[in-house]
């Protein structure tokens, strides 16, 4: 276990190193010259443009902004972003936010995906299992945006309850509406994916086994069939808690959230490098180390499963 | 040492030979895409206290639907039970409530399975599972059921109990696993045990040592137990009994012995033709010809005449009822019936 642990984090660093490298050559042959484009439609003087372009390492080969990028990045220093403020500290601001919205989206799509997907996978062929079969799937059919625009309409110009868009990031019931649309189509997933592995394990030899020891039916789904039938989705989830913060960069956007959704988007279109690198960095290692997490849990879950 | 079995001695034991459980003129049918499959068509057995009772046929004989019937684990829908009744200690099990039914279940009558691998839950510790009955059913603490547990296994003789308890099912192997099974059917001590194919996933070195545990442990404590089997050659030690069904009929009733010394049914004679014997060595294997038919579309009359050799224009269309079959002399044979209209040729012929 322990091994498989230390190999599964050594494994880490050339991925780590290969999305730096990648993400940096993408925003390097991004069109356009950022630094003109600071100053808009006036006319810039070269030789102001040319200092801004020493400060920020810009006149120099990419591979050697890259070891500089580097350098700097393994003494903690995230860089400095065009409007002056470090990077780190940008982060700082923005990720407690994306991560709130997450888990927000995160926790709905579990309770509420599960609770649908064990109804519909006990009573299948119901007009309940119907009714979540055909949610599910317009959930599933209509892409995110079209959602959030629906969402908006309908709680924010109809109904009046919240805002169209966010004013205060930090005020969590702000969030909820986001979050909301954030999570459904994990929300559908789940629901679908619970469902199919009840309906799975419901016919399995060891659930008939369960029924003839004579145990209540309570204690055959509770013990016996939910125990099984969730390994699959928690796998899911686990990995979708990842998913979930490079996600939502559309809703963030929508909504105006200002989380690194937002702050991704605005660093892509000004190709602020040292911005863009590291949120980007910052996401694939929360992506990693929630794999990890899952192959773990699911050794847990499934004692089949041993790592060495 | 005492074991669990004794703890909890019923005193409502039967006296060997008591009737445990009549099954009469059962019904199954599973409604498919394809059509109305009668798997199970007017099944006649009894059980009494201490006797052993084998089913015999191929493979898509009916054997396991009419034991998932009596256990009432069968699938519905699909499955459908439309005739019969089935009697345990004189009580009609279908027109049961769910509740009653259930304590039967695993205190009164238990099963154990062909496959141990997929019957046992791959994710809870064997020791759990055990322990599962005695909670259950009786109360029992966490710390009670565990040592019931430990004592099970090494009733069925489970190396390194206590050190195993908590370990899971693929981590034993698969003889080892079976034993847990018959553990498990063991452990309320029921009046009948019914046990499907319980050495066909097994090495042949194995099956036998599974075979005798299994024998042993019925005879010690006058158990009622249901042998269900495709392999003749299991059953002629431990059953008293036999019934022989074909496309969800019984063809054959008879006490082991006269069975395999004279069977009353082609398709018997067959089966027994068809076991491989060390004084034949050499020679090719007997195999009945033709296929089980398609339970879809049985074979008009007798369902076994399109693979029998001596099949008559009567046995193509009128179905042979069980019956009664005699000595040469007229005396009624105790226990021997066959659904052969040729049963005289074949038995005396
Ligand atoms: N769940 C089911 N759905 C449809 N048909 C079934 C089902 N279970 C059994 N059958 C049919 O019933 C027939 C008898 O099966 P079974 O009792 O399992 O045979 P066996 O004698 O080998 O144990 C088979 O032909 C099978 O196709
Ligand atoms: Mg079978």
């Amino acid at each position: 276990m322990g091994s498989y642990v230390l190999r599964r984090v050594l494994q880490m660093i050339p991925v780590f190193f290969g999305t730096t490298l990648l993400i940096f050559v993408m925003v390097y042959s991004l069109p356009g010259d950022p630094v003109t484009a600071l100053f808009g439609d006036k006319a810039a003087d070269p030789a102001v443009v040319a200092s801004i372009k020493h400060t920020y390492y810009l006149d120099q080969p990419i591979w050697k902004q890259y070891l500089h990028y580097m350098g700097n990045l393994f003494q903690g220093d995230f860089g400095t972003s065009f409007t002056g403020r470090p990077v780190s500290d940008i982060m700082a601001d923005a990720f407690p936010v994306t991560i709130r919205l997450a888990l927000m989206a995160f926790v709905f799509e579990m309770v509420l995906g599960l609770a649908l997907g064990v109804l519909s996978g006990l009573k299948r062929g119901s007009i309940a299992d119907t009714l979540v079969l055909i949610l599910t799937l317009v959930v599933i059919s209509i892409p995110v945006f079209v959602l959030a625009y629906i969402a908006q309409t309908v709680f924010a110009t109809n109904l009046g309850w919240v805002t169209p868009t966010v004013q205060d990031s930090y005020d969590l019931t702000q969030l909820v509406l986001p979050a909301t649309v954030l999570g459904s189509l994990s929300l559908a997933y789940v629901a679908r994916l619970t469902r199919t592995s009840i309906g799975e394990n419901l016919r399995a030899d060891y659930i008939r086994t369960a029924v003839a020891k004579g145990l209540p039916r309570r204690t055959i789904i509770s013990r016996h069939l939910l125990r099984n039938s969730l390994i699959p989705v928690v796998t899911f989830l686990g990995t979708d808690l990842g998913a979930l913060m490079g996600g939502a960069i559309v809703t963030e956007g929508i909504f105006n959230v200002q989380g690194i959704g937002n702050v991704l988007y605005r660093a892509i279109n000004q190709k602020e490098g040292p911005t863009v690198v590291g949120i980007v960095t910052v996401l694939v290692i929360v992506y990693l180390v929630a794999s990890l997490l899952v192959d773990l849990l699911y050794a847990v879950l499934d004692p089949r499963i041993r790592y060495a | 040492m005492t074991t669990v079995i004794e703890n909890n001695q019923k005193n409502d034991r039967l006296e060997v030979g008591t009737p445990l459980l009549e099954v009469k003129d059962l019904h199954v049918e599973f409604h498919t895409r394809d059509g109305i499959a009668k798997a199970v068509n007017g099944v006649n057995y009894s059980v009494a206290a201490g006797e052993t009772l084998a089913v015999l046929g191929e493979s898509g004989s009916g054997k396991s639907v009419t034991a998932q019937t009596i256990m009432g684990i069968l699938d519905m829908p699909p499955g459908k039970v439309t005739q019969g009744q089935i009697l345990f200690r004189g009580q009609d099990m279908l027109t049961m409530g769910n509740e009653e039914r259930r304590k039967i279940r695993g205190q009164k009558i238990a099963m154990i399975f062909q496959d141990a691998l997929s019957a046992l839950n791959p994710v809870l510790s064997v020791g759990y599972q055990l322990g599962e009955m005695f909670r259950v059913h009786q109360g029992a603490s966490k710390k009670e059921a565990k040592e019931k547990a430990i004592e099970l296994m090494d009733r069925v003789r489970i190396p390194a109990a206590r050190q195993r308890v908590n370990d899971y099912p693929h981590q034993f192997s698969g003889g080892m696993r079976q034993r847990i099974m018959i553990a498990m059917a063991l452990s309320l001590q029921p009046d009948l045990i019914i046990a499907d194919e319980p050495t066909t996933a097994l090495d042949v070195t194995v099956q036998a040592q599974v075979m005798d545990l299994l024998a042993e442990l019925q005879a010690e404590y006058n158990m009622g137990l249901i042998l269900i089997t495709h392999d003749l050659g299991v059953v002629a030690d431990v059953a008293d009994k036999i019934a022989v069904m074909y496309a969800g009929r019984i063809v054959e009733t008879a006490p082991v012995h006269e069975l395999y010394a004279n069977p009353a049914h082609p398709y018997t004679k067959g089966l027994l033709r068809s076991i491989p014997r060390l004084d034949q060595k050499g020679q090719e294997l007997y195999a009945i010809k033709g296929l089980p038919p398609n339970l879809l579309k049985v074979p008009a009359g007798c369902a076994f005449n399109p693979r029998c050799d001596v099949a008559t224009d009567l046995c193509r269309t009128e179905i042979p009822a069980l019956h009664h079959v005699t000595d040469k002399d007229g005396k009624e044979l105790t226990g021997r019936r066959s659904a052969c209209h040729l049963w005289k040729e074949t038995l005396h012929g």
